[in-house]
């Protein structure tokens, strides 16, 4: 029951966080309220049993992801007055959005329910072998690096895919247009 | 009252994604549209990491005191997921500075003005 109360509360900053994100203008301050975001994200999952997940939220996540942010914020101009075009649109797209995963939601098992499908299949298998076959406690750990090795071979290949991007980006001159708003840059 | 406590996580992950949608189309900003899209991916982890708890479970570390854990599976997914995002947001910082650099603003009607006048 406890934990209940407490994922109330994290959650109900979650959304607060997320609302003044919305409201805030200034790009540093949106910066700021990210990593906050991120690190109550990660004490819900510590709170919801997932504390890898949560080691990796508050590592990458918060540290890193904010660090970058930071960085690029840096280099660009204040942000300017709250403009919000495509009002009416989104607002449809959205209460149509909401409806339909309400009426979604409705219908899943509640939080916590031992019987719900996702914990029947292949679960109880890796949590009764895993033990045995790779002498690691950490089930998480087990599933990550051998279960499904390939998936983090992936996961890789999209890492190093992406930073040869950025890399790509910020160093290449090519690109540039020779127009007459070019000089507005500040150096 | 209780009820209402078991379903406050998957009405969170509805409300999450669709701020972050609305953030997205409606800012002008590209970082706040990049925030924006963070916020879209933070919620469906949340709402896989919900989906994985046991009450009562523990951690899904093994050990002789509790028999009962977690399900591990969306740990997993959700790890990968989380620095996947992480690199999509840098390669998009990396965007946003390069058409700050061409543009000279990152607000994207300012950009589509300048656009309009520079063609006509």
């Amino acid at each position: 029951m406890n934990f209940l109360i407490i994922n109330f509360f994290l959650i109900s900053i979650l959304l607060l966080t997320t609302f003044y994100i919305f409201k805030t203008t200034s790009l540093i301050s949106i910066v700021a309220l990210t990593g906050i975001f991120t690190l109550v994200c990660a004490a819900i999952y510590v709170n919801l049993d997932a504390v890898d997940v949560a080691f990796t939220e508050a590592a990458v996540g918060s540290g890193i992801s904010t660090i970058l942010m930071v960085m690029a914020v840096a280099k660009l101009p204040e942000g300017k007055k709250n403009q919000l075009l495509n009002l009416f649109p989104s607002i449809v797209l959205s209460v149509s959005i909401v409806i339909v995963l309400m009426l979604i939601i409705a219908n899943l098992p509640l939080l916590g329910d031992p019987n719900a499908p996702i914990h029947l299949h292949v679960t109880p298998e890796y949590i009764k072998e895993s033990k045995s076959i790779f002498h690691i406690p950490n089930v998480v750990t087990n599933i990550l690096a051998s279960y499904r090795g390939f998936d983090t071979l992936g996961e890789t290949i999209v890492i190093f895919t992406a930073g040869l991007g950025v890399i790509v980006l910020l160093t290449s001159n090519t690109l540039n247009r020779k127009t007459k708003f070019k000089k507005k840059v500040k150096k | 009252m209780t009820d209402f406590l078991y379903f406050w996580n998957h009405f969170a992950f509805v409300i999450l994604m669709v701020s972050g949608l609305f953030i997205i189309i409606t800012s002008q900003n590209y970082i706040k549209k990049i925030v924006g899209l963070a916020i879209f991916q933070t919620s469906v982890f949340v709402f896989f990491v919900s989906l994985a708890k046991i009450i009562d479970g523990t951690a899904p570390i093994l050990n002789s005191v509790n028999n009962v854990y977690s399900n591990p599976l969306p740990h997993v997914l959700i790890l990968t997921a989380i620095v996947v995002g992480v690199a999509t947001s840098a390669l998009g910082l990396a965007i946003v500075l390069q058409i700050y650099k061409n543009y000279g603003s990152v607000e994207e009607n300012e950009i589509k003005k300048e656009e309009l006048k520079e063609n006509s």
